[in-house]
């Protein structure tokens, strides 16, 4: 085992964990946002460098700090070693850096995104942003497009975190996705207009940080806040079957996997369970799902979850409120 | 020319020729490495040359070369990085175009150190008409027998494959090459691990520039020991140094280092002067990536001693006084220069040449080359030049790879020591006659 700390907190990991999963183990405000990692992902992160950290001491055997802030997401932990993230005004300064540079080219059309609520770039900028803008430069546009029958790519809104291309890699064996050019006029695209039709396309949107893949079954049709998350699952002959369905009263709005504190989700499911299951028959509704307090979509329903012995019907409690 | 190393005997006529260049002791070094000396004894004469690496970091070669994985079983590569692209270096083009066999020498002798059976020469794509001086050359050396299996009966094996680029400033980083030369996107790799441990097809590799290999022959010919007898302190041995700019005489030098600035410059072997008799204004001594110099300082470091080509003089005062010898790319601007103009240039290279994978980099050198456009067409405000400062900062040290880093620099540096000039474009729009307003 290997032992660390991270702003001042101790921890002992095994080797050939990284600085974020050993934070993750920590939990609360000290793990690193991460914007590209995905820990179900192989070859993930090291890109969006949100989640630099500082290495104030290498580890036991070599005392020196790094030289430079470390994306702690590709990082391995060494015995002694001391990682600095809020505690270190520089780390706060250079993520404020990298948000501004994320918010550069991204459209402020959230009132209009789907993934409006349950997205990555909204809480980063809401910890680490500025308050105003710094730039004049027009931004990049792009058209959108339907890649497939079930997914809207937004390139706008990209952030180009690579996670969708790994997850094309990783879960289908025939990638027709990618990214084109370079720099800052890069792209994720087909490159020749193509369709995405495998079993399990529908993860690139589950996985993709900001809105620009986002499910064309469930686009423009409501905020998610509106919705309830209710575990539920069925039988799948393709995937796990366990997914979040997404309702409102008794109609279910949407699929989605169960995605867990760090925004991943705990199995990828398949397109069949995500869109073509949308009657709630067909699914076998657990019970309300735990969302952060802190979450916008507890803002309606589920201040309460916290203690389930006083969840009520929503009709009763709206009549209570009247 | 004293002091020549590398680039001895290259005004023989008809060197390229693998005869010609065997006739003036070519190969000798492959023969004493091979016939007379283990791989170790290689490595240890390389490191005793304190050969650094002449790509722009100057990391030392022997060092480098001992990280290599040695407990791995699988295959050693070696990789030559002949993706010379960076705007003002152009050392590694002349050397190839005329002394072929002098990069082929180094290569073997190399590869036998380390123990690699297979070398990749990994050229710039617009390199396309070195590609076939290099095979020709290739070919001859394996018809002599000094490639191909069992070298001179040494039971060493040894094959070398030219691969163009496709025309990628980012394959010049050792690890967006590797990427390439697997047919992949040139994107750098996250590190660790580093291509002493995982390289090519996931085979311990090392990747060395085409100038560092190519002074492994003279090494072995004339010992460690005398080579770092050439130079000063831990800068040994002769740079190239590829001169450009307002200077009388552009040109591949071959300088021992040592050499002080000022006499490169003026000095009749050397760039022979300013051209048209005017001032020096400012150096960018090492390539496009480094910071520029203002001509003060340039001339002598900040505590006014002369400041010489060495690693370590160029970078005396750090960054706040001093640059670095980086890859040898000598820019000279002349008093007419305009340091805007040319700061909007690079970025504007910067920005076309970023691989796009991590997002300091992507955003902010599109940004900044927005931001010098405004500058440089009368557009801009005093408060862009702080933006731009806080820009480079931001992309400074928290990239994937160095292009981040070489991105950030040269704007860093030309606000640094030319900020009134900056500030006379916003509030005095076409007062510089090379400024275009429109």
């Amino acid at each position: 085992m290997i032992k660390l700390t991270i702003d001042n907190i101790p921890i002992e990991v095994e080797e050939g964990t990284t600085i974020l999963q050993a934070a993750r183990k920590i939990g609360g405000k000290v793990v690193p946002p991460a914007m590209c990692y995905y820990s179900k992902l192989k070859g993930s992160g090291g890109k969006c460098r949100t989640c630099l950290v500082k290495v104030a001491k290498s580890s036991a055997k070599d005392p020196r700090p790094m030289p430079k802030l470390v994306a702690s997401c590709s990082t391995p932990v060494q015995d002694g070693m001391v990682v600095e993230n809020l505690t270190s005004p520089e780390v706060v300064e250079a993520r404020k850096g990298v948000v501004e540079f994320l918010l550069l080219n991204h459209p402020l059309d959230c009132p209009v995104c789907d993934q409006a609520g349950e997205c990555d770039l909204q809480d980063l900028s809401y910890g680490f942003g500025m308050e105003q803008t710094t730039t004049e430069e027009e931004r990049r546009e792009f058209n959108e497009t339907d890649i497939g029958p079930f997914i809207k790519l937004h390139m706008n809104r990209c952030i180009l975190c690579y996670r969708c291309v790994y997850t094309a890699d990783q879960l289908t064996g025939n990638r027709l996705h990618g990214v084109l050019y370079r720099g800052d006029a890069a792209e994720i695209g087909t490159f020749i207009k193509n369709s995405i039709e495998n079993d399990f396309s529908g993860n690139m949107i589950d996985v993709c940080p900001v809105g620009a893949l986002t499910d064309r079954t469930f686009r423009f049709k409501s905020r998610v806040w509106f919705l309830k998350p209710m575990n539920a699952h069925r039988e799948c002959t393709k995937c796990s079957g366990k997914v979040t369905a997404w309702m409102f009263g008794n109609e279910i709005y949407r699929i989605t996997g169960r995605k867990d504190q760090f925004g991943e989700v705990e199995s990828f499911i398949c397109n069949e369970c995500r869109f073509e299951k949308k009657d709630p028959d067909a699914w076998i509704i657990e019970g309300p799902r735990q969302i952060s307090r802190k979450s916008v979509i507890s803002v309606n329903h589920y201040e309460t979850l916290k203690k389930p012995s006083v969840i009520r019907p929503i009709e009763g409690r709206m009549e209570s409120t009247d | 020319m004293a002091g020549s190393v590398l680039l001895t005997n290259i005004e023989v006529p008809g060197i390229r020729d693998f005869a010609v260049y065997r006739a003036h002791g070519g190969y000798q070094a492959v023969e004493k490495a091979l016939r007379s000396m283990t791989p170790s004894d290689v490595s240890a004469e390389v490191t005793r040359s304190g050969l650094r690496g002449r790509g722009g970091a100057g990391f030392p070669t022997g060092l480098k070369w001992s990280f290599l994985d040695k407990r791995s079983d699988k295959p050693r590569y070696l990789v030559c990085n002949a993706d010379e692209s960076e705007p003002g270096t152009f050392k590694d083009r002349y050397l190839m175009q005329h002394l072929p066999h002098r990069l082929i020498e180094g290569l073997i002798i190399s590869a036998y150190a380390l123990g690699a059976g297979t070398c990749y020469i990994y050229i710039r794509g617009e390199f396309k008409y070195l590609v076939g001086i290099l095979e020709k050359a290739i070919n001859e050396t394996h018809r002599n027998g000094f490639l191909g299996s069992d070298i001179l009966g040494s039971g060493f094996s040894l094959n070398i494959f030219v691969h163009p680029g496709a025309g990628a400033y980012i394959c010049g980083e050792e690890t967006a090459l590797l990427e390439s030369l697997e047919g992949k996107r040139g994107n750098p790799r996250i590190k660790p691990p580093f291509p002493a441990f995982r390289g090519l097809y996931g085979c311990p590799t090392v990747v060395n520039n085409v100038e560092t290999l190519a002074a492994v022959g003279p090494i072995i010919s004339m010992g460690g020991d005398a080579y770092a007898r050439i130079g000063k302190g831990r800068s040994t041995g002769t740079k190239l140094i590829s001169a450009c700019g307002n200077i009388n005489k552009p040109g591949v030098y071959e300088i021992e280092m040592g050499l002080p600035v000022e006499e490169f410059i003026y000095g009749d072997r050397y760039c022979g002067g300013i051209r048209n008799g005017k001032y020096l204004k400012a150096v960018i001594p090492g390539g496009s990536s480094v910071p520029i110099l203002p001509a003060d300082l340039i001339l002598s470091t900040a505590k006014g001693e002369p400041r010489l080509m060495t690693y370590e003089s160029l970078a005396e005062g750090d960054f706040a006084t001093g640059s670095m010898l980086g890859s040898g790319g000598f820019i000279v601007f002349d008093e007419d220069a305009c340091i805007v103009r040319n700061t909007w240039n690079l970025t504007r290279f910067y920005r076309h040449e970023s691989c796009g994978q991590c997002s300091p980099c992507r955003e902010g050198t599109a940004w900044m080359e927005k931001i010098l456009y405004r500058i440089e067409h009368g557009g801009g405000t005093l408060k862009d030049i702080d933006l731009l400062v806080r820009i480079a900062r931001n992309i400074e040290g928290n990239t994937i790879c160095p292009l981040g880093d070489a991105a950030a620099w040269p704007v860093a540096s030309a606000i640094r020591h030319f900020r009134q000039e900056f500030e006379e474009h916003v509030t005095d729009p076409g007062k510089c006659r090379n400024q275009r307003t429109n």
